[in-house]
């Protein structure tokens, strides 16, 4: 018996220096990240969260607008203002049920005032009523599917024109910009890629456009039988409604098979991950539209360039997919502060009024949280890179 | 849809013995395993998961971002199956010593290996999105997102069957796999290590007496199935170009399923489970939509094991044949 209680308290210290250590790291990390709200010690501050995939396979699409939601809060605490905002984070790994029990966490534990996020849509979809039910206010910067607006929610906002608009617009594009009148269109089957998908097919079936369906699981790394499929099928453009992790491996594993379609996708797969998961060169010529307005380097309107100096300077890297409609959405709330409204539901009531000129567009929201401008972009890899190419009502290919 | 199947039928032939392969040689850890221990060693899909990156390494760090030919090409793929083989077979032994041998000496029950495989499985899995991928492959914050392999092996035709094409990497998966597998089946009939494990898997306690050093063969089948894990990953990187620290997930189970499939404990049946597996989750595919493909797959192993519990060819490793 001895020396197995030895051993057991062994582990037991073994188990609390980790944990010590652990807890250090964890100080460590809030100690950065309150920096900006505890330098005056008389001032006041409140929180603001930001939720989405931050290290998961997908978070290439959700650090850039996590980083220009935090520059738009880091230009407004310099200004030294009568309330500061204390900036949290919240990973949810992009899975919805991870995403409920911290937004649980913020409400109750962190008592947050406002939400930047939650990033994707399936985690909108569980987040947004438990936020409903606390009475605070979220502006998000990515999600896009048609149904989070459909649910009465008071609280709820997108600073994004949704998949029902991206995906016909994408469709317009294809069909007139593209020229492609025999597609292949597959989805992921997820909460976001799906709908998507489906309103590609429903606005290509309109104009006319001759359309193929498959789905895939984007789980798998291996796609041969959906790319035996396209192959069968010989379309002039093949859409996919999915995630960019997904959308290289497919794009790719096409391009090894000798299919030559143009590939379309949507916002999802807006990020470097799709190239570098494809390959630069089977990548080359790809197109992705967008609701979101990137701040590519060649832009001239003075606004949107003095935000990609900022950002490049702040984070050296470029204004990636949503990092202007991060920096909107975090603007929205600042408004509301410097409006001098601090609690949640004061806050909440301003959004409806707000009305300013923001870098990816003019922000005014509908009474059911949508934006109201509803542009939609069409991008291209060129290089390696990706360059707009114009909006997809007019974008065409040369 | 009998067009299409006859359209497609010959490219998902090809996909479907080339994923099959794969699936089979990670299938052969599993059953070694159980054919030795009466365990199922669910952690196995991270000796693939660390394989792959064992193979990723090499071009990594010699720093390829071309198309390699002649010798040249040759040297990358034999240094990238036995960068491979040396993670993989390295983790399985490791596995064996760390997760396996402390509970076995205890005599502990099967259940407990088990949740210790789930908990090494998952330690494995965070230690190389969290450490490993951003600092030893030099990616800060990008460890859970995909990585990406510079193509090195041209897509070349080799030839064609009935108009579709037949690349040279396909064919390069399905003969190294099936010679890895002959030399495995080799390895376990005819030589002295073989014999032991298949006197250990037949009856440990007479294995002993005998004069078998049991756990000298406990950890050669850990080896050995860890180096076939290892060729498979190779095979899977050099063919799809991407792994990413999850990647195991899916095929550990295709791979398990593969092993049930054909009869657990048997090593010429984790070949045909596997390749069974590749082709009907190809063919049902055509049929149904790829979103079914896992549904297909996971029917006819249930239906399989309705009429023959023990798989296809049956529970063999531990069957006198010496």
């Amino acid at each position: 018996m001895r020396p197995k209680t030895a051993r057991l308290g062994g582990v037991l210290a073994a188990g609390v220096a980790l944990s010590l250590a652990l807890a250090a790291c964890g100080g460590d990390d809030t100690g950065t990240k309150t920096e900006g709200g505890s330098t005056g010690a008389a001032a006041k501050s409140v929180k603001i969260g930001f939720m989405g995939d931050l290290t998961g396979k997908d978070a290439g699409i959700v650090i850039p607008p996590r980083n220009g939601a935090k520059l738009a809060i880091d230009e407004y605490n310099k200004t030294n203002p009568a309330v500061k905002i204390e900036f949290v984070e919240y990973d949810t790994q992009g899975d919805p049920s991870k995403a409920v029990g911290l937004a649980q966490q913020a409400i109750k534990d962190d008592k947050i005032v406002a939400l930047v996020g939650p990033a994707f849509s399936g985690e909108s979809a569980q987040v947004a009523p438990v936020l409903e039910e606390a009475k605070i206010p979220s502006v998000s910067a990515s999600a896009t599917n048609v149904k989070l607006a459909e649910n009465g929610w008071k609280f709820w906002h997108r600073v994004l024109p949704n998949d029902g608009v991206q995906g016909p617009g994408i469709a317009d594009f294809i069909v007139d910009g593209a020229a492609a009148k025999n597609v292949f269109v597959i989805d992921d089957k997820s909460e976001y890629g799906k709908p998507l998908a489906d309103a590609v097919r429903a606005q290509l079936k309109t104009k006319g456009a001759t359309v193929t369906d498959d789905s895939l699981d984007p789980t798998e790394s291996d796609f041969s039988s959906v790319v035996n499929k396209v192959a069968a099928a010989k379309p002039e453009a093949v859409f996919f409604g999915g995630y960019y992790s997904a959308g290289g491996n497919l794009l790719k594993q096409l391009r090894d098979k000798g299919v030559t379609a143009k590939f379309v996708s949507g916002d999802g797969s807006l990020d470097n991950g799709l190239i570098e998961g494809a390959g630069a060169q089977n990548a080359e010529g790809a197109l992705v539209g967008c609701p979101c307005y990137i701040a590519t380097p060649d832009v001239t309107d003075a606004k949107v360039k003095g935000f990609a100096d900022a950002y490049r300077a702040a984070y050296k890297a470029e204004p990636a997919i949503y990092a202007s409609e991060g920096y909107d959405a975090a603007t929205v709330f600042i408004e509301a502060l410097k409006a001098g409204k601090t609690a949640a539901e004061d806050i909440n009531q301003f959004i409806s009024t707000v009305d300013f000129a923001g870098v990816s567009k003019q922000v005014k929201f509908q009474p059911n949280g949508e934006v109201e401008a509803k542009d939609i972009y069409i991008y291209q890899v060129k290089g390696g890179k990706i360059t707009l190419l114009g909006k997809a009502a007019e974008a065409k290919l040369g | 849809m009998f067009n299409d199947f006859i359209n497609q039928f010959w490219p998902s032939t090809i996909d479907g013995l080339s994923f099959g392969a794969i699936y089979a040689l990670i299938a052969l850890g599993y059953t070694m395993v159980y054919g030795v221990l009466r365990l199922i060693n669910f952690a196995h899909s991270e000796v693939f998961m660390i394989g792959t990156f064992g193979a990723m390494f090499v071009p990594f760090a010699i720093g390829v971002d071309s198309a390699l030919t002649g010798l040249a090409l040759v040297g990358m793929i034999v240094l990238m199956i036995l960068a491979g083989m040396l993670a993989s077979a390295g983790t399985a032994v490791a596995l064996e010593r760390i997760a396996y041998r402390p509970l076995r000496k205890r005599g502990a029950s099967r259940l407990a290996a088990l949740i210790s495989a789930i908990g090494a499985s998952i330690f494995l899995q965070e230690l190389f999105a969290l450490v490993v991928i951003p600092n030893v492959f030099d990616r800060p914050e990008r460890g859970r997102i995909q990585m990406g392999l510079p193509q090195f092996m041209e897509r070349t035709e080799l030839f064609s069957i009935a108009g579709h094409p037949v690349r040279a990497d396909q064919v390069l998966v399905i003969v190294a796999a099936l010679g890895m597998m002959v030399v495995l089946d080799r390895l376990v009939n005819r030589t002295k290590i073989g014999r032991g494990i298949r006197a250990t898997a037949q009856n440990p306690e007479a294995a002993v007496l005998m004069g078998v050093d049991i756990d000298k063969i406990i950890r050669m089948t850990f080896l050995l199935g860890g180096a076939m894990a290892g060729v498979a990953s190779a095979l899977y990187l050099i063919s799809y170009e991407n792994t990413n620290y999850y990647i195991g997930f899916l095929f550990g189970i295709k791979a398990f399923t593969a092993a049930v499939l054909g009869g657990i404990g048997n090593l010429r049946g984790a070949l045909v489970g596997g390749v069974v597996l590749g082709l009907v989750e190809n063919y049902g595919a055509i049929f149904f939509g790829s979103d079914w493909k896992h549904v297909i797959s996971f029917t006819i192993l249930v239906l399989v094991l309705m009429f023959r519990p023990t798989g296809i060819l049956g529970e063999s490793l531990q069957q006198a044949r010496a």
